[in-house]
């Protein structure tokens, strides 16, 4: 029993019943379908402006990347140009890989002491992988679900269907995209009870979206195949929504309220959270920098104007009173 | 250093993408779709089961219907009310397109609508156009 997961996961299943509680008992299907994600989506959007806007008001002043290879030095110095690079361009291959493949967690090691006091470094790609799984999946997911709001459906959000229900597992077909989700995001929730270290450095704020997303792949997951849904409903519903003329269909099951509502906390919560990690990506100072410190001279901006007196203005100002005392000068009228 | 340009572009091509569904939707207001019932289909009333049932889980039957024809060479569906159908998605009356006739007028409209495109009818044959 661990307070901090449990904390998390009593404040999802109070989410839960709170919507489920909210539409089958009280008809809040107003507040839960239209208020609540509007201003979820509001809350969302200002969020993550004003929290990027806030990142740059901070200025930089010295290049500061982590390093993984050889500095640019003398020519006969091979010079790592990705790991470390030197220009704009090295830079945004630097980025390109960090953003879509997660290179610097592809280096992750685990470290272990061996008997006769021997430390050893283990490959360890497990989190790499899952992570990258779970990323994709979800981003999969959540261009899918953009079918319920544009109409006429886009031939590429076909062609992403067609290729993610490629195995025509029962019918309806079975997404991939939604059970690697939920596979993934269970592997990144467990290695944080299993592994001692990780549980001891976890926080409530790591197992509330874990939670949170879990409970809403198992919600979407139970709408699609198992105690199904009024489709047409729904996307009737979300096509309300994006053209701003919210209407509340009938016959719309509690469960799909839960889901939403459940998505809504998610991108209310987003701004606040450690989920900020999707912009922060972005501007990471240790990340974006070309590693010239040595090439170029970068100037604090918010070092103050000191009034300084060079060796030339002090020998102008006592000049003769030197020559008299017969100390060296550097010019001599 | 001063990045903020860059970064208020990221974030302008940031609040476009999220707000794709409003503006790409602008203007339009999508009807509903009604699925075409055929004179034959009014005149039962009743499809196999009630109707928002089948709406729901009409493909779960058709899924159901071909293990049951093709693994197990059973072709009578037994409703919850106790009428017995024959099992069969397209060949003659006695099928599902017996009553719903037209492909267009009634699977379509909602699956178009929902972007759902079942593998049906890559086995089966279509029903004609013309017939009624």
């Amino acid at each position: 029993m661990n307070s901090k997961y449990m904390f998390s996961l009593i404040a999802v299943v109070v989410l839960i019943l709170l919507a489920y509680v909210g539409v089958e008992a009280a008809g809040l299907q107003v507040i839960f379908g239209i208020v609540i994600p509007y201003i979820a989506v509001l809350i969302f959007i200002v969020g993550f402006i004003s929290r990027v806007m806030d990142w740059a008001h901070s200025p930089v002043p010295f290049r500061i990347p982590t390093t993984c290879g050889q500095q640019k030095s003398l020519p006969w110095i091979k010079h790592s140009k990705i790991d470390n690079p030197f220009t704009a361009g090295g830079v945004i291959v630097r980025m390109f890989f960090e953003i879509l493949f997660f290179r610097s967690l592809f280096r992750n090691t685990r470290c272990r002491i061996n008997e006769g006091a021997k430390i050893s470094y283990i490959w360890e790609k497990w989190l790499w992988l899952a992570s990258l799984a779970f990323h994709y999946s979800f981003l999969t997911v959540l261009i899918r679900h953009l079918r319920f709001f544009l109409e006429p459906v886009p031939v590429c959000l076909q062609l992403l269907e067609n290729v993610d229900s490629f195995f025509q597992v029962g019918l309806p077909g079975l997404f991939l995209s939604g059970a690697v989700l939920l596979a993934s995001v269970t592997f990144l929730f467990l290695r944080r009870i299993y592994i001692p270290q990780i549980r001891y450095i976890s926080l409530a704020a790591d197992f509330f979206p874990l939670f949170l997303i879990i409970s809403i792949a198992t919600t979407g997951i139970l709408m699609r195949y198992f105690t199904k849904v009024n489709i047409v409903g729904i996307k009737e519903f979300a096509m309300g929504l994006a053209t701003l003329h919210p209407t509340v269909p009938d016959g719309i099951g509690s469960l799909f309220y839960v889901h939403l509502f459940l998505v809504s906390v998610l991108f209310a919560y987003f701004p606040f959270s450690k989920l900020m990690h999707m912009g922060g990506i972005f501007l990471s100072p240790t990340r974006n920098l070309p590693n010239n410190n040595r090439a170029e001279r970068h100037i604090n901006p918010w070092n103050p104007s000191v009034k300084i007196h060079t060796y030339e203005e002090y020998e102008d100002d006592f000049r003769e009173k030197m020559i008299e005392a017969g100390l060296p000068v550097e010019k001599e009228s | 250093m001063n990045d903020k340009n860059k970064i208020i572009t990221g974030l302008i091509i940031f609040v476009i993408f999220i707000t794709f569904p409003f503006w790409y939707n602008m203007g339009k207001a999508a009807p509903v779709p009604e699925p075409k019932l055929t004179e034959k289909a009014k005149l039962e009333k009743e499809c196999i089961e009630p109707k928002e049932f089948m709406k729901a889980e009409h493909m779960q039957i058709l899924d159901v219907w071909r293990e049951s024809v093709v693994r197990n060479a059973s072709r009578t569906y037994v409703s919850k009310t106790g009428k017995k159908f024959n099992m069969s998605l397209a060949s003659g009356d006695d099928s599902c397109i017996g009553c719903h006739s037209s492909k267009a007028d009634f699977c379509d409209k909602c699956h178009n609508y929902a972007s759902v495109r079942p593998y049906c009818w890559t086995c089966h044959i279509e029903p004609p156009k013309e017939k009624k």
